[in-house]
């Protein structure tokens, strides 16, 4: 099987420690050596991004499956250059304009594009837990590209990175996450993801926006994070400010008096980072809605790793889909044996 | 004809069971199930649903008015109980709605369906959040004398919610609905009760703080009963997170997606307090059954509901097993208490009642297979499980409905 094993380069190593995962569902089941590994592997990822040919053969002949039945720009065209650097062959599925129109099931879409043949799945879907329902139903190897309020695990992954790329290490740091925490995936998976790589990591935002059991829930939140409703207390000497957008689209009823008086109290702006640390940078997955969660003179300012995300996430993407595929090359080899064409194993069956 | 009489140890007799070393109890009496028909016979018809409810010991059932069309009116009512009669296994009751088609617009003719034979009132699934029409039917209950059933819910704090608000929810990025989304209704109506004097019953309690506010409302004497089910009183949230079973947990089990959503340990522990000590009144199995394809999808949109009355006995005979309760405090609240809620004329083995008589064996183990439910609805996070506590026999006026040994299962 050697012919069949990625070769990127003779540098590349890491893969091992992703031995036993078939899916990136979250952040929530990584050993912080998971984690490592893929960031060490982003570097060689960018490294090849850097070459006049930013490409290389590991995937040759894989198909990769983008499907999102929720808008996505940056996600959603980062999976898919990320997987053509690799070789992959990419098919782009969106819910409106195939047969999830004409009421087809989540499952049976799936099935649908396992039997097509696609090796890897990367899915994005309104509700929390659509990829988990999928890869334990069809045995497809399924990267959760965004699953509702729940994760987001490579936007985690890739902001690790770019905090690591500008500090030279993640851990020590204390990074404040700003704003609708409750309805961000963002945040979920960056609060398994940062705190397993040894960092410090604050919720923050109007008691509305905060998950409900930081407050109420015996024995508080379930992760390993620290809840501030003051923005000034929670900037202080922090490394990173991370603002998030207000989630319209999962509010019902809004949870703030006015958008100006939420900039007042919560948006991100060069006054505000004077209580943080002299080398503190602005993160932010975007969509930004400028004037709002941040100003526009930070968004563009030289605090601003926001360009710099986009571009790691290309390089991190790759490394995800490298380590899945390498991982599972022995794996999706025998699965293609057990999906022959039910004459074929009767041929089979009768030449024995 | 049908009727228990008197023991006696000689005699010619039309039925023989034999009971040696198992527990012969009246028949189970269930003040909560979905039948599912009319309008969904995919998810259960009267006759799988009263075949199910036999197997699992219960001999008298009373269906929610949930369907589609809603039971609105008394030809509805006659529908349900006629379909009852040629299932000919539980005996089948029907609760009418409060309001038209459970818009909680306008009031349904609750006087002609009582007549009829309707055994109580309810918008289940949908609470009445007009208090103002609360009031009214809770008025109107003093004239025909049945229970008004609410489902307590505040529909703006519950919006959305699937599962309970908190540290699962949070986690799993899942909306929450929080207690007082229950609690503050089961104020509303207790209130409501204390001004009309009219006749409430609370289904399906499932926190502590409900807990507080039934007790608060017995105290002051107020004719208010309550139900809880055998999934509130053995399951918590962290069943959303799915057994451990195959090594591999499931997150995001549908099969545990409930309205009332599954609460903390804390929660359970005061419902299993509460109905040990006789403050909630009766156990009921709010049996929902669904289709699989109402479960087999994400979280969001599975359907509400666990297939309740096959697991019941074994499931609840953990808390008796557990030393929570004791057997005969458990078959009371499967008997005679849900009986006097409702004003039912069973659940006792006294002379001259009806023969409605539960032998099961409480030691024998066995294992959840839901596939082989009588129930149309697999929908249940028990599959798999080996629970202790099995019914071997089940009689409804004299007649053996139910045999475990002659049973041919789906």
């Amino acid at each position: 099987m050697a012919a069949e094993q990625p070769n990127p380069g003779p540098e590349l190593a890491g893969a091992g420690l992703w031995k036993h995962r078939r899916s990136v569902l979250d952040l929530d089941d990584f050993t912080r050596e998971e984690i490592e590994a893929a960031l060490e592997t982003a570097d060689r990822m960018k490294a090849v991004l850097g070459r006049p040919v930013h490409k290389v053969p590991a995937l040759n002949g894989r198909t990769m499956v983008n499907l999102f039945y929720e808008a996505s720009t940056r996600t959603r065209i980062s999976f898919e250059l990320a997987a053509k650097s690799l070789g992959a062959d990419v098919v782009n599925v969106a819910a409106s304009g195939s047969s999830v129109e004409k009421g087809e099931t989540l499952l049976d879409t799936v099935r649908t594009l396992h039997s097509l043949g696609a090796d890897i799945l990367v899915l994005r879907h309104a509700d929390a837990g659509a990829p988990h329902l999928v890869a334990r139903e069809t045995g497809i190897s399924v990267v959760n590209a965004g699953d509702g309020s729940h994760a987001h695990p490579t936007q985690a992954l890739l902001d690790a990175y770019t905090m690591r790329e500008r500090f030279g290490h993640v851990a020590g740091l204390k990074i404040v996450i700003v704003g609708d925490i409750a309805h961000s995936r963002v945040a979920r998976s960056n609060a398994w993801g940062l705190t397993k790589l040894g960092a410090q990591v604050v919720f923050c935002g109007p008691p509305t926006m905060l998950p409900p059991s930081c407050f109420t829930a015996p024995g508080g939140s379930p992760w390993p994070v620290s809840a501030e409703e003051s923005l000034d207390r929670a900037i202080t000497n922090a490394h990173v400010v991370m603002p998030l957008r207000i989630q319209w689209e999962r509010q019902d009823g809004s949870p703030i008096s006015s958008l100006r008086e939420y900039a007042r109290d919560y948006g991100i702006t060069n006054e505000r980072l004077c209580r943080a640390t002299p080398d503190v940078v602005v993160m932010h997955p975007g969509p930004m809605n400028e004037g709002v969660e941040i100003s526009a003179e930070v968004a563009h300012g030289l605090r601003s790793l926001i360009a710099d995300q986009v571009t790691n996430g290309v390089a991190v993407r790759m490394a995800v889909l490298y380590l899945l595929a390498a991982s599972n090359a022995e794996e999706a080899h025998s699965d293609r044996n057990t999906r022959s064409h039910p004459a074929l194993e009767v041929a089979h069956a009768s030449s024995s | 004809m049908g009727r228990y009489v008197a023991a006696q140890s000689d005699g010619e007799f039309d039925v023989n069971v034999d009971a040696r070393g198992l527990i012969v109890a009246p028949g189970f009496v269930d003040l909560h199930c979905h039948l599912r028909e009319p309008g969904f016979e995919d998810k259960e018809t009267i006759a799988t649903g009263a075949m199910a409810a036999v197997s699992g010991g219960f001999t008298t059932i009373c269906c929610m008015p949930n369907t589609l069309p809603t039971l609105d009116r008394g030809t509805d009512i006659e529908f349900v109980q006629n379909a009852g009669r040629r299932a000919g296994r539980a005996r089948v009751i029907p609760l009418g709605t409060v309001t038209q088609n459970q818009a909680g617009l306008e009031l349904s003719d609750m006087s002609e369906m009582a007549d009829a034979g309707a055994i109580g009132f309810s918008d289940d699934g949908r609470p009445v959040w007009d208090a103002r029409l609360m009031r009214f039917a809770l008025e109107l209950s003093r004239r025909h004398g049945r229970p008004v059933v609410d489902h307590c819910e505040d529909p703006r704090l519950a919006q959305g919610g699937v599962v309970n608000e908190g540290r699962i929810s949070d986690l799993l990025g899942l909306k929450g609905q929080p207690t007082s989304a229950e609690e503050v209704m089961v104020a509303r109506d207790i209130q409501l009760a204390r001004l009309t004097g009219g006749r409430l019953h609370v289904a399906h309690l499932s926190t502590q703080g409900s807990v507080a506010l039934l007790r608060a409302a017995k105290r002051d004497g107020l004719p208010i009963t309550a139900e809880v089910t055998p999934h509130h009183l053995t399951m918590t949230e962290e069943w959303v997170l799915g057994s451990e079973n195959d090594g591999a947990r499931c997150l995001y089990d549908t099969r545990t997606k409930v309205n009332p959503p599954l609460r903390t340990e804390a929660d359970r522990l005061s419902l299993v307090e509460a109905l040990a000590e006789g403050l909630i009144d009766a156990i009921a199995t709010d049996h929902a059954p669904h289709r699989s394809i109402d479960k087999d999808c994400t979280y969001n949109e599975a359907a509400f509901g666990i297939s309740g009355f096959e697991t019941a006995l074994g499931s609840l005979m953990k808390l008796v097993e557990s030393g929570q309760l004791t057997l005969p405090d458990l078959v009371r609240r499967l008997t005679s208490e849900p009986c006097r809620v409702f004003g039912l004329p069973y659940g006792t083995l006294a002379p001259g009642a009806s023969g409605d008589v539960v032998i099961f064996d409480p030691g024998a183990s066995w294992k959840v297979a839901s596939a082989r439910f009588f129930s149309r609805g697999k929908n249940t996070p028990l599959d798999g499980q080996t629970l202790r506590g099995q019914v071997r026999a089940t009689l409804v006026q004299g007649n053996v409905v139910y045999d475990s040994t002659a049973a041919e299962r789906p």
